[in-house]
Parts: structure tokens; C-alpha cells; sequence
């Protein structure tokens, strides 16, 4: 499939925003659907549709064996060695809370570290501080440089005897800053500290190599890697998943139960308890083929450029101000412009048919540190082209002139 | 609707030269509003004379163009007016920009009227009442001490 093609797999682009081609450069906080995608959700409720896993009539079957091919679809696009160490959430966040629930609950006591950086999102955050609150585990933050990147060295400095967990962005959602995970785990790993990724940003943009980067955790954010909602991936070590205690109860993760006893299923069932995401899990299948059919590398090369131009035209606009500079960016420019709030920028681009985001994008931390309130993010997806982003500049420059500068 | 009605000169030239941008002296009521999801906040500061009328209002805080736009537009106008008319006039306000068509209140001169109805372009722009009304909350919240923090509701 050609690049110049892909807009045509996403009905959304046929649509008129006031007026406007809509252009889309919200992706970073969720991406748009290819016809594929939505054709699965309807096809399945309309000629498929069963609970999974429990029943043995032929739709049970069916249904179950459907769910079961996404599973082993994850597991060959990131390079998994082993499918049970795919687990389905209903989100990112959900699989985060999975690992700081269940790792805190068997191996971290009070005074233990968890280190995170100052570009992590709320919800790679937040999960670790319920664990500062009931454990009284401490939480360090690796400091970004002036570039807005993370380094090795940066998080070799906040490292120490009591670091039990490393848990990181693999791709920034505010500075486009891509980290050198690979080599944070091995340093991690000499020292016997286990490694979580945030790969929310990561998963839809990088080339993703479970065994070549070796950590113990993944996360997977589904509906910004083209797929539905409600839908996340929580990748993870077998060794852990046998390790680590149930996350919740019910119906699907039980062996056998007993008015004095329970045992737990097999992996991944363990994890997923209750009925699941089963249309959305079903349809993510169809992701994984699209971005397949597009090509990782077509892919990578496509966004890599559209980077490139966006940050040459950007900079070249002034009154505009680039958030980070990091030397691996990937997908995703933020800027403030002097003299314009962040969310006048988005309101007025938004008559234009240019769809970005303003705000902190949950990392209130990172923005205090840049000593903003707010930016505004135009981030990319496989289906933006270089014309998208001359008409968010040429955008900017209209809401440069409504405010007089 | 043109994004020009939404942001008219009158509502620039406040965001950009906010009045009473400053912290009152001697205030006896204050209040914080703050709006999650965008990080705009405002702290509204207060001073009533023994006859609760307003003999100073003022306010610190960073947001967009509307928010600071609708705080200096606020803050000059309740100068002077009593706390029972203050509270009129927020609610006509917030009904103005919730749904009616015009201000009806008393206690509102004409010209004062027609400054703040330039706000009324919001309506059209349901992301953004939230800026357009966060000092106004805030206001009520200070003489009514009900709270610390006014967040916004924001699902």
C-alpha cells in the first residue's frame, strides 16, 4: 500500500469539519480507525457474537477461537517469546495498575523505590503513588536535560540499593523523545531491578522487539495503535505472571473454588477475569493486519519524515517555540506560541479543521518543570502527510494574526 | 459562527492587559478556582466595607484569553456593587452564558451589559464555558466561603 493511500482506509477523512478536510493531529491522545477495524466490530455482533471461553456451543467456539488469534497476533507483532505472556486489559492504564498492584502487594515494602521519569503521564504516575500512600514506598523521578530527553546516566544517578522497579516511557507523549530502554533494562537488570514500559506512545510508532529489549513489562494502549477502545495490552515475563499474585476476582481466572479455598487458572487466564473486551479484542486483530500491510519500516520511514518537515517548518515560524529537542524524536511536536494560551491556539486551529490538543496531557510534573501551565501537541499517525502540516502552520499563522502578533 | 465573534478585540485587548490583575490589600474573603483539565487557575481576593458593598476585587491566576478576559471583565464591573447584587448579576451572567438569549438583571448599567455579553460567543463553544465561568464560580465561592477550591466540574 502506498502512503498517499492510507487516508482512504480511515472513513473519518471523508467527513467535512466546518467546512474543513479534516485534519488530524490528535493521534497521541487516539487514533483514527481504518474501515477494517469497524467492519470487524459490526461483523462480529452481527453474524459471531458469543462470551468466550465458557460455553461449548459452535459460537462459543468460534468466539473463543477468534479472541485467542489476536492473542497470537500481539504476541508475533511485538516478539513475545510466549503467548500466555499476553494479558488483555481494558487499557494501558489498566495493565499499569495491574503490575503496581500486584508487584507492590508481593515485593515492595516500606522504604522500597520505584524510579519514574519527569516525562511520565499520570497514569504511569499515579498507580506507584497509591503505593507511596499504603506502603510507604518512595518514588524517584529521573530528571529530562535541556533537550527533553531521558538518558542512561540520568536514570543510572537515581538508581540505588533500594530501586526495586524502573518504570518508563518508551516514547514521550509531550517532548517526541524516544528512550534508550534497551540499554536502561540491561543496566537495570545487572542490578537486579525489574523494568516497566509505558509503551502507550511507543507501541503505535517504534518497531517493538519484547526479547530485544528484554523488560519484564510492557504496556499497550490499543486505541491509539488504530484499534477500538477499551482495549489494552499488558505484556509480561512469564516467570512474573507465575510469580506475581491474582490482580482481580471473579468469573474466568479460577481453577477450582471451594467454601474454604481457591486456586487460580492457568496464564493468561489468571489475569483476565470476567468477560472481557471480546469485540474489541476480536477487531484489534485487524490493527495488527493493517499496520502489517502498511509495513513497520514503510511506516517508521513515512513518520520519520513528516518529523523531520514538521520541525523544519515549525521552527522556521517564529513566535512558535518547540517543546524539546531530542535527537530520536518521534511523532509528536509540542509548542506554545508567545502571547496565546495553548487553548485559544486549539479553538482556533479547530475552525480550520486542524484537530490538536492543548493542555498538560496528564504530565502536570513535566509542564512544572518547563515552568508552563499548558502546550499545545500536534501529534502524528501513519495516515498524516506533509500537506497536513502546512496547513497547521498555515493554521498557527491565522491565529497569530486574530491575536495581532 | 465565526471564530472572529469568539475572540473580539474587546476580549484580546482584556486577555492581553487583564485589569485588577493583582492581589487586593486588606481583603477579607478569597477563594481558589482551578480547572483540571486545562491547569487554568484563579484566585479571586476580596474586600467589602461593613455595608458588604465591593470596594475592591481582584485576582491572580494564568489561562487562556477567555478566562482572563472574563475575570478582568468581572472584577472591573462588580467595584462598587453591593454583595446581593453581586450575586444577581453571576447568576444572570451564568444563565446568559448557559442559555438565555440576553442579561435581564437590574443591577447591570446598559454599557455594562453590552461588555459582557461580548462573552456570550462561548455559548457556541461548549469547551470553553468552563473558561468563561471559572471566576465567576470562584466570586460566589469567596462570599459564600463555601469552599477552598472551586474546581470545575470537568465529565
Amino acid at each position: 500500500m502506498s502512503m498517499s493511500d492510507i487516508k482512504k482506509e480511515f472513513p473519518i477523512f471523508s467527513n467535512k469539519i466546518h467546512n474543513n478536510d479534516l485534519v488530524y493531529l490528535d493521534s497521541a491522545n487516539s487514533s483514527q480507525k481504518p474501515q477494517s477495524v469497524i467492519d470487524r466490530i459490526n461483523e462480529f455482533y452481527t453474524n459471531e457474537f458469543s462470551n468466550t471461553g465458557r460455553s461449548v456451543h459452535y459460537l462459543a467456539v468460534t468466539a473463543t477461537n477468534l479472541y485467542e488469534n489476536t492473542r497470537s497476533s500481539v504476541q508475533k507483532y511485538i516478539n513475545a517469546k510466549d503467548k500466555n505472556e499476553i494479558v488483555f486489559t481494558k487499557g494501558a492504564t489498566e495493565a499499569i495498575n495491574l503490575v503496581a498492584n500486584t508487584f507492590g502487594q508481593k515485593y515492595l515494602e516500606q522504604g522500597d523505590e520505584i524510579l519514574i521519569t519527569e516525562l511520565e503521564h499520570h497514569s504511569n504516575y499515579v498507580p506507584w503513588h497509591f503505593l507511596r500512600q499504603s506502603k510507604g514506598i518512595k518514588i524517584e523521578f529521573a530528571e529530562i536535560n535541556h533537550d527533553g530527553e531521558i538518558t542512561l546516566e540520568s536514570i543510572e544517578k537515581k538508581i540505588n540499593s533500594k530501586t526495586k522497579l524502573i518504570a518508563i516511557t518508551h516514547l514521550s507523549n509531550v517532548t517526541g523523545a524516544v528512550l534508550p530502554v534497551k540499554e536502561i533494562t540491561e543496566l537495570a537488570h545487572s542490578k537486579g531491578i525489574a523494568v516497566l514500559v509505558d509503551g502507550c506512545q511507543g507501541a503505535p510508532h517504534l518497531k517493538l522487539d519484547m526479547q530485544d529489549i528484554d523488560c519484564d513489562f510492557y504496556a499497550i494502549s490499543c486505541h491509539k495503535m488504530y484499534g477500538p477502545t477499551g482495549l489494552g495490552v499488558l505484556y509480561a515475563k512469564k516467570k512474573w505472571l507465575e510469580q506475581l499474585p491474582p490482580y482481580q476476582g471473579g468469573g474466568g481466572m479460577i481453577n477450582d473454588v471451594k467454601k474454604d479455598s481457591i486456586t487460580y487458572g492457568d496464564l493468561p487466564n489468571k489475569y483476565e477475569a470476567g468477560t472481557m473486551a471480546t469485540a474489541q479484542v476480536i477487531a484489534f486483530d485487524q490493527s495488527i493486519k493493517f499496520l502489517e500491510k502498511v509495513g513497520i519500516e514503510s511506516m517508521i520511514k513515512h513518520e520519520q519524515e513528516l518529523i523531520e518537515y514538521g520541525q523544519e517548518i515549525l521552527k522556521r515560524n517564529n513566535s512558535v517555540k518547540l517543546i524539546g529537542n531530542p535527537k530520536n524524536r518521534a511523532a509528536v511536536l509540542s509548542f506554545t506560541i508567545e502571547g496565546v494560551h495553548p487553548h485559544d491556539i486549539a479553538t482556533i486551529l479547530d475552525e480550520d479543521g486542524v484537530a490538536i490538543r492543548a493542555g498538560h496531557h496528564c504530565c502536570q510534573i513535566l509542564h512544572d518543570k518547563l515552568g508552563i501551565s499548558a502546550s499545545a501537541r500536534a501529534s502524528l499517525g501513519i495516515y498524516n502527510t506533509k500537506e497536513d502540516l502546512d496547513q497547521l502552520n498555515n493554521s498557527i499563522n491565522n491565529c497569530k494574526k486574530i491575536f495581532n502578533l | 459562527m465565526n471564530i472572529k465573534e469568539l475572540y473580539q478585540e474587546i476580549i484580546l485587548e482584556h486577555g492581553k492587559n487583564p485589569r485588577n490583575l493583582r492581589k487586593t490589600e486588606n481583603f477579607n474573603k478569597d477563594a481558589k478556582g482551578n480547572n483540571p483539565l486545562c491547569g487554568d487557575n484563579v484566585h479571586i481576593f476580596l474586600k467589602l466595607d461593613e455595608d458588604k458593598k465591593v470596594q475592591d476585587v481582584s485576582f491572580e491566576g494564568s489561562g487562556c484569553a477567555i478566562s482572563m478576559a472574563s475575570a478582568s471583565i468581572m472584577t472591573d464591573l462588580m467595584k462598587g456593587k453591593e454583595e446581593a447584587q453581586v450575586k444577581e448579576i453571576v447568576k444572570d451572567f451564568l444563565g446568559m452564558i448557559k442559555e438565555n438569549p440576553e442579561l435581564k438583571s437590574k443591577n447591570l448599567q446598559e454599557d455594562e451589559k453590552t461588555k459582557l455579553m461580548c462573552l456570550s460567543g462561548v455559548k457556541q463553544y461548549p469547551m470553553r464555558v468552563k473558561c468563561a465561568t471559572l471566576s465567576w464560580h470562584t466570586l460566589i465561592s469567596a462570599i459564600d466561603k463555601t469552599q477552598e477550591e472551586n474546581n470545575t466540574k470537568t465529565r
